[in-house]
């Protein structure tokens, strides 16, 4: 009669020699099914905090962002990228980019994206951009402001980025980001020409790169490149630019 | 009694992981440039080294000798993620402070060595206590290094004034330097200097056959 108690089991694999190949399996086995088990269950129950807080810790640098650019609310609104336009309804759909487009690395991008809007009165004083790309090792994730003129930065954040510490994680500091205000996007001609460079920028169009960090700099550089020509916010950004010449 | 006081007191003072066999450098360099960094650093590596040796010692009679590193490894990893996660969840802009480093507590040779150097061969009881110690030998080093980085550096601790900074109208110039990972290499080097002379019997033999068991 063969004994089925799963505990007798239990206590016989536990009096197996430590050396045999069975326990040795059985022990890593059980040892990584437990481990797991635990990291699971703790990356699972603790995302919703861990997501709020990152949406917390955005929205701040972005209320930090218009405090040093002079306060004020900006509105929300949803915009089209495809077309530029106004929307009043995310459909949650994204469009897969070819990769000879695909500057920033994304693979696809939301067909609605929120930009905000700082109004005096009826006039443009500031828009907001989120813009996002691969660095050298992790997703920069960051806002735009773009002065009334569409064409000056008035400022660069970045609020999400995992580069490498005193390297690359130095695009979060805000003496790097103090480079930014006034540089110009695209030149009389309408091409982009903002860029991170080596060493020190020349002009207008030039930011000082990172010693060490040449990658995340042209990642930074991409980025911006994208989210400001036609897969991004271009679209919306000429709409923009032609109802202020009417 | 006197035993156990003696695992938990011997590591902070005596033979402490940090000063005596070097382990655990790469984080004292890196989060104490302040007070309250190299506090949470501290305290995670507390939790993740005592929870480990407890665990390993635990199911120390049934890990086989040929994979006992990986299992000690994979245990320590887990925790490190648990720990990690928790922090993201509960203290976000602190995580986002320490960035790597608390993931890099895998690979801090204090939590795989005490493993394998004490928890492997002592019950549970015995091992928490060694795993306590040892984690607050590391922290006390760490804590007094950021007390002088954050206080020479920038004048504060924990983030409020004691020395006011010429650049806010006070009179103390900040010494740059000590923000910088160098200045924790200097301080390090002055206590070990200084505990070494107090305890001569610490220092290593000029030449004693094997090479130092330093930290990464």
């Amino acid at each position: 009669m063969a004994d089925l108690n799963p505990l007798s089991w239990w206590r016989a694999f536990l009096r197996l020699p430590n050396d045999s190949p069975a326990k040795t399996v059985g022990v890593a086995l059980l040892v990584a099914l437990v481990c797991s088990l635990v990291v699971s269950v703790a990356a699972v129950t603790l995302r919703p905090m861990q997501n709020a807080n990152r949406l917390a810790d955005s929205a701040a640098r972005m209320l930090d962002m218009l405090e040093t650019l002079g306060g004020g609310i900006p509105d929300a609104r949803m915009v089209d990228l495809a077309t530029g336009a106004y929307v009043n309804r995310d459909p949650g759909t994204s469009s897969e980019l070819p990769p000879t487009r695909d500057h920033a690395g994304l693979g696809s991008r939301e067909d609605v994206a929120t930009v905000f809007e700082l109004r005096d009165g009826g006039a443009l004083k500031l828009v907001i951009l989120s813009v996002r790309g691969v660095g050298y090792q992790s997703m920069l994730k960051g806002y735009l402001a773009l002065k009334a003129d569409l064409n000056t930065v008035a400022a660069l954040t970045f609020h999400e980025q995992d580069e490498t510490p005193g390297m690359g994680a130095r695009i979060g500091e805000e003496a790097w980001q103090a480079l930014w205000p006034g540089k110009q996007v695209a030149d009389a001609a309408g091409v982009i020409r903002i860029e991170v460079v080596k060493g020190a920028g020349a002009d207008m169009y030039q930011v000082d790169g990172i010693s060490g960090a040449t990658r995340t700099g042209n990642g930074v550089t991409s980025l911006l490149r994208f989210w400001l020509g036609p897969d991004g916010y271009g679209p919306y950004l000429d709409r923009l630019k032609t109802e202020a010449n009417r | 009694m006197n035993d156990s006081r003696r695992t938990v007191i011997d590591p902070i003072l005596v033979s402490n992981p940090v000063t005596l066999r070097v382990l655990g450098i790469c984080s004292a360099l890196a989060v104490t440039t302040s007070l309250s960094t190299a506090l949470v650093m501290s305290a995670a590596l507390i939790v993740v080294l005592t929870l480990s040796n407890g665990i390993i010692s635990l199911i120390r009679n049934h890990i086989p000798r040929s994979i006992r590193l990986i299992v000690q490894i994979t245990i320590i990893a887990s925790l490190v993620i648990v720990v990690d996660q928790l922090l993201q969840a509960y203290m976000f802009a602190m995580s986002k402070r320490l960035s790597v480093f608390v993931g890099l507590i895998v690979t801090n040779c204090i939590v795989l060595g005490r493993a394998e150097g004490f928890a492997m061969k002592n019950p549970p009881g015995a091992s928490l206590l060694d795993g306590i110690g040892n984690g607050l030998g590391y922290g006390l080093i760490l804590v007094a290094m950021g007390i002088v980085r954050e206080l020479l550096g920038a004048g504060t601790l924990m983030g409020i004034v004691i020395l006011p900074a010429v650049a806010d109208g006070g009179w103390f110039t900040p010494l740059g330097l000590m923000a910088l990972p160098p200045s924790a290499f200097f301080l390090l080097g002055l206590l070990v200097w200084a505990i070494r002379t107090i305890r001569p019997e610490q220092a290593e033999a000029a030449t004693d056959g094997k090479s130092g068991e330093a930290g990464e």
